[in-house]
């Protein structure tokens, strides 16, 4: 992979950094008046996921990472993998539980997810912004209560849960945010 | 950026930069300090280690944009012209993010006769000054010594610490490869990420920085005996804004200095560039014993108006031309 140097580092350039690959999230220009320049960088590690900060002389450089992401709709899963297929290539990826586990309360089969791959395989799998899935528990619907508010918590098929509006069944399918969580209206 | 044709700064925004640029000269004249246009072009350029010149031509011969006036000035001072400014553009090569634009406004003087905490007390006045506007606000000033502020916030002494101990501290907070840094270069990195986060808000002067921190200041002993460097900073919430000194005038030591930084950047690859003669010359001559400092004016407008970015207080800043 080629390298790049703090002058090239721009948010979402993925690099390693001590044998991870990472995503930049900011890099800050710091130059004390007279003083050498640096660059304060913001960085996620994919692997774990956890933001770390780090000041870099100017003109220090750090290996890129081969991190691509790249749509790919989910297949199935056979306890162990879960499968995603490249829509143009129909090749398949297997993921690990740790590369989906964000993921997993949000997954249906067909779905396009974002799948981030390092170094050829699913380092981590991102659910579609929305997904639209069926309630498999929640209290009985009160009818009629519609103009009250409130709200029940809702098991959905794929084991999420989320809080809905009271009239909402069992079998009903809903609309949610997998970003936040939040239930964003019925799917008639 | 492609199509934003439009500038980055509000028209509001343009009217307080003029108002204070006329500010600026007000203060100067009833002080009864010349205004000096010296050239933004030069023949010659610094040497500084840290401070890269943009290189220009002219009719096939090599052309620097001056990073700060100073040479000139000081070739003004050796001449007799008694206390000046000089209010214009200055330029850095390589200087771009939040808070740097390669071009900027440089507002930069010199008081003769006058020691760096004199002309400190008037540095706070034209910055209270400039900040307030046409407001009445109050603005805290806070003065302390480099070594006192460094002590408050990480409980060791700068000046007596051990080179291996900031190069571990430096190799902590930033990454690995500070671990062999010079003790200059460890102690700005240091400041920056544990001292000026937490200046207090208003402005902030800060003096007597370390003495391999001096640039063109002079060096003499603290109150605790330690060699210190004549050299002064403002902040402003925590910005740096202006750097100041008392200036070194003996042409010896200015050589020596200038020589060695040459020398640095040879050692780091840097692009090579030549002393400046006639400014040794004129400090042969003699300069008169003087204390100077230059004020980014941009990054001052910036802390008046309360915004982050650079950008947003120049008509066009580089992304924009």
């Amino acid at each position: 992979m080629a390298n790049y140097s703090t002058n090239e580092f721009r948010s979402g350039l993925k690099v390693m950094l001590d044998g991870d690959p990472c995503s930049i999230l900011e890099n800050e220009f710091v130059k004390p008046g007279k003083g050498q320049a640096f660059s304060r960088v913001k960085l996620r590690n994919l692997k774990t996921s956890r933001v770390l900060d780090k000041t870099f002389k100017s003109g220090e450089s750090l290996e890129g990472a081969d991190v691509m992401d790249q749509d790919m709709q989910y297949l199935y899963t056979d306890g162990d993998f879960w499968y995603f297929m490249e829509p143009d290539t129909f090749e398949q990826h297997q993921a690990t539980e740790s590369a989906v586990t964000d993921a997993l309360p949000w997954l249906s089969e067909q779905d396009v997810c974002m799948v981030t791959l390092y170094n050829g395989s699913p380092l981590s799998v991102m659910p579609p912004n929305h997904v639209e899935i069926e309630i498999i528990e929640t209290d009985p619907g009160l009818r009629g209560d519609t103009a009250q508010g409130g709200s029940k918590p809702a098991k959905l098929v794929t084991g999420a849960v989320v809080k809905v509006p009271l009239f909402l069944d069992q079998g009903d399918v809903i609309k949610v945010d997998t970003r936040t969580g939040e239930y964003q209206g019925r799917v008639k | 950026m492609m199509d934003k044709w439009q500038p980055g700064a509000s028209l509001d925004t343009l009217r307080r930069r003029a108002a204070m640029l006329s500010c600026v000269r007000e203060f100067f004249e009833q002080r009864s300090v010349l205004e000096v246009d010296v050239p933004v072009m030069g023949k010659a350029t610094v040497t500084d280690l840290n401070v890269d010149s943009i290189v220009t031509s002219v009719v096939g011969e090599l052309g620097y944009l001056q990073t700060s006036p100073e040479y000139f000035m000081k070739r003004l001072l050796a001449s007799g012209s008694g206390d000046i400014y000089f209010m214009g553009k200055a330029f850095r090569e390589g200087e771009i993010g939040i808070k740097h634009n390669p071009e900027f406004t440089m507002l930069e003087w010199y008081r003769c006769g006058w020691d760096d905490h004199q002309l400190m007390a008037e540095v706070a006045e034209l910055i209270r000054l400039l900040l307030r506007g046409e407001k009445d606000i109050s603005i805290d000033v806070n003065k302390l010594s480099y070594s006192d502020c460094f002590f408050d916030h990480l409980g060791f002494d700068p000046h007596g610490a051990d080179l291996r101990a900031l190069q571990l501290l430096a190799a902590k907070l930033a990454s690995d490869s500070w671990i062999d840094e010079t003790r200059a270069n460890c102690l700005d990195l240091i400041f920056s990420s544990q001292v000026e986060p937490y200046l207090a808000g208003g402005i902030t002067i800060i003096y007597d920085y370390p003495e391999c921190q001096a640039a063109l200041a002079q060096i003499s002993s603290n109150r605790a005996g330690q060699n210190v460097s004549r050299r002064f900073e403002a902040f402003v919430n925590g910005v740096e804004i202006a750097n100041g000194y008392l200036e070194l005038i003996d042409a010896g030591e200015q050589a020596v200095r200038l020589e060695r930084d040459s020398k640095a950047r040879e050692r780091l690859k840097k692009p090579a560039v030549d002393i400046d003669q006639k400014f040794l010359a004129a400090l042969n001559s003699g300069v008169p014993a003087c204390a100077g400092v230059a004020i980014g004016l941009d990054r001052l407008l910036m802390g008046a108006l309360g915004v982050d970015s650079i950008d947003q207080v120049l008509a066009f800043s580089w992304l924009r031309c």
